[in-house]
């Protein structure tokens, strides 16, 4: 077996098993939390006997261990189980709020991460002159802003007074493409502003740390100009660092934007889970995270399989 | 008379240093030099390191390395004064006119693209040829050069050929844009002399072929010697001597140059062995873990109290594994060491503090191998602590005696190791080594790293400590005028096997078997045409092939 074929088997077989290990977490997890369902779902004047009855009706007397493989083996089949409180198959609840998380996410992705990089690349190139200390100036501020500092102040100019887009991103299935766009323009923008500093310090430093390297002076020797000296020599060989920090910041977009949702009353993943973390609704919040598990776990099996084949030690073997 | 293609009047180098717990401030490197290479022709450039000759070769590209900036003078390159010009002509000049060979190929290709992108991309970014010209140009340059499977080993990736086959990969690479000059910056340095050999002529028939002029520069006159018309021998950035090769190296007037071209000049006696050896290994062979095969086969080697055995062979002979399996780094899969009548444990875990004092090693990079934060004299001190308890005033004198004794004053006892030059450096480890009164020290490739000069200083003063505290050698080496200067002992070393073993007399004395005449006469040697002759008399190929 080629040697790559055996290490790509690897990652994906410890990442499966990953996955499973925090599945048998988050249910334990839930299982140790404060509080009783059935408590807050018929309130505190409940009669001994209704809540009784209810814990029967709901499976919550059953033994932890049987409970556990009766929920893995429905998530494995797509049945994440009923919400408590509101009785709707949370697949499909889900389903839609996770497609919406997503295109956000895409989005914002999709004009973060080129843009970080080239950034990176632009401040390597003019390294400690004005573009550089700007460009990290800059980024930098923004990533210490608190987000939703950033969302209502983008909100207040952008929607109020210039009113070129919607304070609210409200978006449904009837919307186009264009519609949809236009109207989650500000928390693209805001996500991007988040985690570009990170991404683009990250770029920065690891194209820097190869241009020390003998083989960039043969380049600059070959009379090229500095940008190509970056982007065929050096840029390759940092793929593996730059990589793991853009999936990093991908994870984020998915799993870690219940504020913007917040903020622009963006029905996705992030408010559905905190609305019933609050109502102890604990199927739903099973089912959230084993959902934003499997992202994070999935993405960064992409990086390392992403470093992996760009490494030409292991690609091309002796 | 035509015109010189380079052409280099009064060039001043500077730099700027940064010298610990002082300002940075700027520095002369190079004061002066003047010289002029016709087209077609080969200038060596030689000195010591630090005497500016490879910054000097990058002048002609109009490069400065790190921090380097050319402060004065000229440097025309076919009519041009290149220091005048814009950035925008350097670089047309760079990789088209003028290209660059380094020491390292290894370091200076790049990991993540295939030796053929690389060997071209000069020539198609400076519009000489069209992609799929310099492709069929780098060709038949990888077959003059005497590559492999020249019509696909552009294919590979720098790591998958081997160290002499990537020297020649940049030497194609260099010549590819056809080039008026080429700077050669010791691009044998880093090789094993029988693959150095090799490499040398390749680049001496393309020099002769392409009718390009080149810079060559080095360390070791013997080697220059053999492929330059020119020579300028260099020191501290200052011309000492420059003249014709053959004038250099028969007729040499100063004073300094004469010292280059007589080095080595140590006259050892062999001794004859005693009775008891102080260390054997017997039937050892040892393998990596993880590797399905031997790196040493059943080596048995003797070394004699007082005495120095030498371990030579090319990179990979497995002579460096030998000195791991006698620390107890690599417990051998069969066979044992015997050490002052004793066997030691394979595992340097388990030996006793005796042991482990009794067998002290200096290695290759005295640089790496002292804490930079430490001075000279905790550095000494260490082992005198550890293995004999000594405090305070006792401890500061015993200092200064080893200082004394490497010939290294009082003054460096609270001096810092990047306040020392290399020689000095390698010394300080000597000490260290001394410190805990060794009965066999390992010294690994210790002179490899070092000028000629100052190696052959080192040399004198090991065989002087020698004499002083009866300390036995193992000195393992690639390096058979070190192997000649200091040895009573030889052990030839080939695919990790004991290829010839005796007394140094008996081990250089023909007749030979292949190997060891094809290392022997793969040693450069002062004289002209020495090159040429030796090539046509081999029998066998180098292992680096």
């Amino acid at each position: 077996m080629h040697p790559v074929l055996k290490l790509l088997t690897q990652r994906i077989a410890l990442s499966l098993i990953l996955l499973l290990m925090i599945s048998v977490l988050i249910f334990a997890g839930t299982m140790i939390l404060p509080g009783d369902v059935a408590q807050s779902i018929l309130g505190q004047s409940a009669t001994p006997e209704a809540l009784e009855n209810l814990r029967a009706e709901l499976g919550l007397n059953d033994p932890p261990v049987t409970r556990y493989f009766q929920w893995f083996f429905g998530a494995l089949q797509g049945d994440l189980g009923t919400a408590l409180t509101s009785g709707q198959d949370i697949t499909s609840a889900i389903g839609s709020r996770l497609s919406n998380t997503l295109f956000l996410a895409f989005w914002a992705a999709l004009i973060a991460v080129p843009l970080a990089i080239f950034l990176g690349l632009l401040s390597v190139r003019y390294k400690d002159r004005w573009p550089d200390k700007l460009i990290s100036g800059v980024t930098l501020a923004s990533i210490s802003i608190p987000e939703f500092l950033i969302g209502y102040v983008l909100m207040y100019l952008v929607a109020v007074k210039l009113r070129w887009f919607p304070s609210v991103a409200m978006i449904n299935d009837s919307m186009n493409l264009w519609q949809k766009l236009n109207s989650i323009a500000l928390p693209v923008a805001v996500l991007t502003l988040v985690v570009l500093a990170h991404m683009m310090r990250m770029t920065r430093a690891a194209i820097l740390n190869v241009m020390q390297s003998a083989y960039i002076e043969t380049a600059e020797l070959k009379g090229l100009s500095t940008f190509k000296v970056i982007w065929r020599h050096a840029f390759p060989n940092s793929i593996a660092p730059i990589v793991n920090v853009v999936m990093l910041n991908l994870a984020y977009l998915v799993v870690g934007v219940v504020v913007i949702e917040v903020v622009f009353v963006y029905p996705g993943m992030g408010q559905y889970l905190v609305d019933h973390v609050s109502k102890r609704d604990v199927p739903v919040v099973q089912a959230c995270g084993l959902i934003f598990a499997a992202v994070y776990i999935g993405l960064n099996m992409v990086a390392d399989i992403v470093s992996i084949l760009s490494n030409p030690r292991l690609r091309h073997p002796k | 008379m035509s015109e010189p293609l380079l052409k280099v009047r009064d060039l001043k180098i500077g730099a700027t240093v940064y010298p610990p717990g002082e300002k940075p401030h700027d520095i002369e490197i190079v004061h002066g030099v003047s010289f002029d290479l016709m087209p077609g022709k080969v200038l060596g450039l030689i000195g010591e390191s630090g005497a500016g000759k490879s910054t000097i070769g990058l002048s002609s590209m109009a490069y400065g390395r790190g921090g380097v900036k050319i402060t004065g003078g000229e440097v025309w390159v076919n009519g041009r004064d290149i220091l005048q010009s814009k950035l925008s002509d350097i670089r047309k000049l760079r990789g088209g006119e003028v290209t660059y060979v380094s020491q390292s190929a290894a370091a200076s290709f790049n990991p993540a693209k295939p030796i053929m992108e690389q060997v071209v991309e000069a020539a198609v970014e400076q519009g000489k040829f069209s992609r799929k010209n310099a492709e069929a140009r780098a060709r038949a340059l990888f077959d003059k050069l005497g590559l492999p499977d020249p019509d696909n080993i552009g294919e590979r990736y720098p790591h998958q050929v081997s160290g002499g086959q990537l020297q020649r990969c940049m030497t194609a690479l260099a010549l590819c844009p056809e080039p008026d000059l080429v700077v050669f910056d010791e691009p044998t340095t880093a090789l094993d002399v029988t693959t150095q050999i090799d490499v040398l002529m390749a680049i001496k028939e393309a020099i002769r072929d392409t009718g390009v002029a080149a810079l060559y520069i080095t360390h070791d006159l013997a080697v220059v010697a053999q492929v330059s018309d020119d020579i300028m021998v260099l020191r501290q950035g200052e011309t000492v001597e420059y003249g014709p090769v053959n004038q250099i190296i028969n007729e040499p007037q100063e004073e300094y140059t004469q010292a280059l071209v007589s080095v080595r000049s140590i006259d050892h006696e062999e001794k004859a062995p005693t009775e008891e050896p102080v260390l054997s290994a017997r039937n050892v062979t040892a393998r990596y873990s993880g590797t399905k095969f031997d790196v040493l086969h059943n080596v048995n080697v003797d070394l004699y109290p007082g005495q120095t055995l030498a371990v030579v062979g090319e990179s990979g002979s497995g002579k460096s594994t030998l000195a791991r399996v006698i620390t107890g780094l690599l417990p051998p899969r069969e066979g044992d060491i015997q050490f002052a009548g004793r066997t030691l444990s394979p595992d340097f875990k388990n030996r006793t503090r005796e042991d482990l004092r009794e067998l002290q090693m200096i290695y290759q990079m005295a640089d790496v191998a002292m804490n930079p934060r430490q001075t000279v004299g905790t550095i000494i001190g260490r082992p005198l602590e550890f293995y004999f308890g000594l405090r305070g005033a006792e401890k500061r004198k015993r200092i200064q005696e080893l200082l004394d004794e490497i010939e290294l004053g009082d003054g460096f006892i609270d001096r810092y190791p990047a306040e020392l030059s290399g020689g000095q450096k390698q010394r300080v480890c000597i000490a260290r080594a001394l410190a805990a009164k060794p009965k066999v020290i390992i010294c690994d490739e210790v002179t490899s790293a070092l000028d000629p000069l100052v190696a052959d200083g080192i040399l004198k003063l090991l065989l002087n400590l020698q004499k002083i505290e009866d300390v036995a050698y193992l000195f393992i080496t690639h390096d058979l005028a070190t192997v000649k200067a200091i040895s009573d002992n030889i052990a030839v070393m080939y695919k990790g096997k004991v290829q010839r073993y005796g007394g140094k007399t008996e081990v250089l004395s023909p007749p030979f078997d292949d190997y060891t005449d094809l290392l022997l006469s793969s040693v450069p040697e002062m004289k002209l045409g020495w090159l040429e002759e030796v090539i046509a008399n081999r029998k066998m190929e180098s292992a680096g092939n």
